[in-house]
C-alpha cells in the first residue's frame, strides 16, 4: 500500500506539471520507498505521519472542479480504511482553491472540494459525525509560483487528524 | 503588466470630448450632470455590443482634457500649514483626471484677500478656467478652519463660497470638503474626496500572508489597522449610513461574517448559522445583511435584519450562490451564482423572487457590486486567463472593460458612482496585490497608496 501511494502521488505531480521534460524529471526521482523513509522519517502505526504516509492526507482538483478523480477517490478510500483501523481520530478537512479564482467564490468552491471527500468517506462507511469541513479559499497556498504546476498542487483538500477531544469545538 | 490606461469607449474620443470640454467650460460651469456628457453609451456603442453578445468595443488608449483650474496657496498665518491644505485640494482634484491644476509659478495675480475680487483678466492670460482661493487657520475655538471661494474666471461669477470647521485634528478633511465642492459646482456631479476606503492590509510571504483589517483616506492618508493579523480577515463592506463594516473572519476555524464599530473597535460575530457564513454586504438603509452560508457543500443567500437578528432564505439551489449586493433602492439583489454550470451575474427580487441571469457574455463572471447610482454594475470577468474589470447594466446590456491584466479583482464604487476602486495581483512568489482606482469611462487608472499589500477595497459613503 505504501509503494502504491506514493507512486500515485507522484505520478499526479507529474501529470499536473504537463510538459514532456518535466514528466521526464520526475520520472528519474528517488523510489518512493526512499522519499518516504528520508522526507518523514518513523511512521509508526496509527500516528498521524502514518496516515499521511500511507493513507495519503492529499487529493487534487482540477481547475474548478470538485469531482473527485479515480486517484483522489483511491486516496479517500484508503484514509476510510485508515480511519476505520484507528477510531479514536476525528478528522477536518480542508478544502483549498487556487489562486486563479475570485476570494468569494474560492472560498466556496473549498467548501465544496471538501464536502466532496467528506461525503466518499461517509459512503465508505465512516461516521460522519467524526468528519468537520473548512474552506480556506485560496488563502492558503502551499506552491506560490505563477504557473499551472504550482496552481494544480493548490487546489486540494487535506485531511487532518485531530484527537476526539479537540474535533468537538 | 504594466498598469495602463485603456477603454473601450471610442467614442468618447472627438467630437464628445469637446462637447464635454464645452460643457464643463466657460459659462455653462455649473450643474451639468456628467450623465449628459457622452458618459452613458451611445447608441453605436450599444449596437455593437448587442449584435456580438458581449463587449467588442474597440480597446484604444487615449486622455481626456481636463478643466484647467488655478489653486493660487492658501493664505493664512501658518504658511506651511496653509500650504499643505492646498496640496491636498490639488491633489485631489488632479486625481480626479476631471480637472488640472496649473502651475502655480505660471500665476500673475496675488490674492491676498478673501473678499476682494479675483483680477479675472489675469487668471484668463493664464488659462485657468476656474479659480479657488482660500484661508486657513484656528478659530478662537482651537479648531482648524477653511474658507474659500470657486470662481468661473470667463464669467467671471463667483460659484460658491463656504467656511468649514475641522472635527478635531482632521485637517485633511477641511480640504477634501474645499475639493468636494469645486467638484460638484464644476461638474454637477457629488464629490466623493471626504471618504474612507476600508481594505486588507496585507504582509509577509505569499504563503503566510498576514491579513489585517485597515481603513484609511480616500487618498491613502491617515492609515488605521483594525485588527492585528491573528485571525484572517477578509472582505470588509462599508456600511452606508454608519461608522460599521461588515466583513468575513475565521472563528474557531470557520469563515464567519462579522460587524465592527469602527469607533469604538467593538466587534461581533452576525448570525448563528451550523456551517460558515461569508460574502456579506449592507442594504441601502443599513439595517440588513445580504450574506452566503454554507450548507453541505452549496452556499446559499439570507437576509438578516440587524435589529431583531431574523434572518430569511433567500436562494437554496445546491448550487454556489455568493457575492451579493444590492440595488440602491434596496429592492433588488445581483448575486454570482453557478447553477447554469459557471460563474454568471443573477439579478432577483429582495425577498428572493424572480431570479433572472443577467450575464451572457464570454467567460466567468463575479463580485457584482451595483453602482450607487443604480444605472450600472460593475463586476470580475474571467476570460482566456485574464481577470477583467467591467460595467453593465442590470439588465446585463451595455457591457464595457474598463481594464484587464493577469489579475484584476474586487471592484467598489466611489459613493457618487463615477469612480471604482479595486486590486490587481501581481504574479509569481513576490507578488501581492495592490489598489487602484479607475474612471467609470476606463480612463485615468492610478495606482492607490497603501502601506504594504492591499486588497478588497471597500469604499464608504461621503462623510460630510
Amino acid at each position: 500500500m505504501e509503494l502504491s501511494t506514493w507512486r500515485k502521488r507522484i505520478a499526479g505531480l507529474c501529470t499536473a506539471l504537463a510538459v514532456g521534460l518535466a514528466v521526464a524529471a520526475c520520472a528519474n526521482n528517488p523510489r518512493p520507498e526512499d522519499l518516504a523513509a528520508n522526507k518523514h522519517g518513523a511512521a509508526p502505526p496509527g500516528s498521524p505521519r502514518d496516515f499521511a504516509v500511507n493513507a495519503g492526507d492529499l487529493v487534487y482538483f482540477s481547475t474548478d472542479s470538485v469531482d473527485l478523480s479515480p486517484e483522489a477517490q483511491q486516496t479517500v478510500a484508503n484514509q476510510a480504511r485508515w480511519l476505520k483501523q484507528y477510531s479514536q481520530y476525528t478528522i477536518t478537512i480542508e478544502g483549498h482553491a487556487d489562486e486563479r479564482g475570485t476570494r468569494e467564490y474560492n472560498i466556496a468552491l473549498g467548501a465544496k472540494r471538501a464536502q466532496a471527500v467528506r461525503n466518499f468517506l461517509a459512503q465508505n462507511g465512516i461516521n460522519a459525525a467524526r468528519i468537520r469541513t473548512v474552506s480556506y479559499g485560496k488563502e492558503r497556498p502551499v506552491a506560490v509560483c505563477n504557473d499551472i504546476s504550482c496552481w494544480s498542487q493548490n487546489r486540494r483538500a487535506q485531511t487532518v487528524l485531530n484527537s476526539r477531544h479537540e474535533a468537538r469545538s | 503588466m504594466a498598469p495602463r490606461q485603456r477603454t473601450d469607449l471610442d467614442w468618447l474620443q472627438g467630437p464628445n470630448l469637446d462637447r464635454r470640454r464645452a460643457a464643463l467650460g466657460l459659462g455653462a460651469i455649473a450643474l451639468v450632470p456628467l450623465a449628459a456628457l457622452g458618459l452613458s453609451a451611445p447608441a453605436s456603442a450599444q449596437r455593437s455590443a448587442d449584435s456580438e453578445g458581449g463587449l467588442r468595443g474597440t480597446q484604444r488608449e487615449g486622455t481626456i482634457a481636463p478643466i484647467p483650474i488655478a489653486i493660487p496657496e492658501f493664505f493664512g498665518e501658518d504658511r506651511r500649514f496653509a500650504a499643505e491644505v492646498t496640496g491636498v485640494v490639488t491633489a485631489d482634484l488632479e486625481r480626479s483626471g476631471l480637472f488640472r491644476p496649473l502651475d502655480p509659478a505660471s500665476f500673475i495675480d496675488r490674492v491676498r484677500d478673501l473678499n476682494a475680487a479675483p483680477r479675472f483678466q489675469d487668471w484668463r492670460v493664464v488659462g485657468a478656467q476656474a479659480l479657488v482661493v482660500g484661508r486657513v487657520g484656528r478659530a478662537p475655538d482651537g479648531r482648524f478652519f477653511a474658507e474659500f471661494r470657486l470662481y468661473d474666471v470667463l464669467s467671471q461669477r463667483e460659484l460658491v463660497g463656504k467656511r468649514f470647521a475641522a472635527d478635531g485634528n482632521d485637517w485633511r478633511r477641511l480640504a477634501h470638503r474645499v475639493a468636494d465642492q469645486a467638484y460638484e459646482r464644476l461638474t454637477g456631479e457629488r464629490g466623493y474626496f471626504d471618504t474612507q476606503v476600508a481594505f486588507i492590509d496585507e504582509t509577509g510571504p505569499k504563503d503566510r500572508r498576514r491579513k489585517r483589517l485597515a481603513i484609511m483616506d480616500q487618498d491613502g492618508a491617515n492609515v488605521r489597522l483594525l485588527s492585528q493579523g491573528g485571525e484572517l480577515v477578509l472582505t470588509p463592506r462599508f456600511s452606508p449610513t454608519a461608522q460599521e463594516i461588515t466583513y468575513l473572519q475565521y472563528a474557531s476555524e470557520q469563515p464567519r461574517v462579522f460587524l465592527m464599530n469602527m469607533d469604538t473597535g467593538q466587534r461581533e460575530m452576525v448570525g448563528n448559522f451550523p456551517g460558515m457564513t461569508f460574502a456579506p454586504r449592507f442594504s441601502p438603509d443599513g439595517q440588513r445583511l445580504v450574506m452566503s452560508i454554507g450548507e453541505g457543500g452549496a452556499s446559499s443567500l439570507v437576509e438578516m435584519d440587524l435589529r431583531s437578528r431574523q434572518s430569511r432564505r433567500l436562494t437554496n439551489t445546491g448550487a454556489i450562490d455568493t457575492g451579493p449586493c444590492y440595488s440602491p433602492d434596496g429592492r433588488r439583489i445581483v448575486f454570482e451564482s453557478d447553477r447554469d454550470g459557471a460563474q454568471q451575474l443573477h439579478v432577483m427580487n429582495a425577498d428572493g423572487s424572480g431570479a433572472k441571469r443577467v450575464s451572457y457574455g464570454d467567460g466567468r463572471y463575479a463580485t457584482p457590486v451595483w453602482s450607487p447610482r443604480g444605472d450600472l454594475i460593475a463586476f470580475t470577468k474571467q476570460m482566456s486567463g485574464s481577470f477583467l474589470i467591467g460595467v453593465m447594466r442590470p439588465d446585463g446590456s451595455g457591457e464595457r472593460i474598463l481594464t484587464e491584466g493577469y489579475h484584476n479583482e474586487g471592484p467598489t464604487w466611489s459613493p457618487n458612482g463615477r469612480v471604482i476602486l479595486f486590486f490587481r495581483e501581481s504574479q509569481g512568489a513576490s507578488g501581492g496585490p495592490r489598489l487602484f482606482s479607475i474612471d467609470l469611462t476606463g480612463y485615468n487608472e492610478r495606482p492607490v497608496q497603501t502601506p504594504s499589500f492591499g486588497s478588497d477595497p471597500a469604499w464608504g459613503p461621503l462623510r460630510s
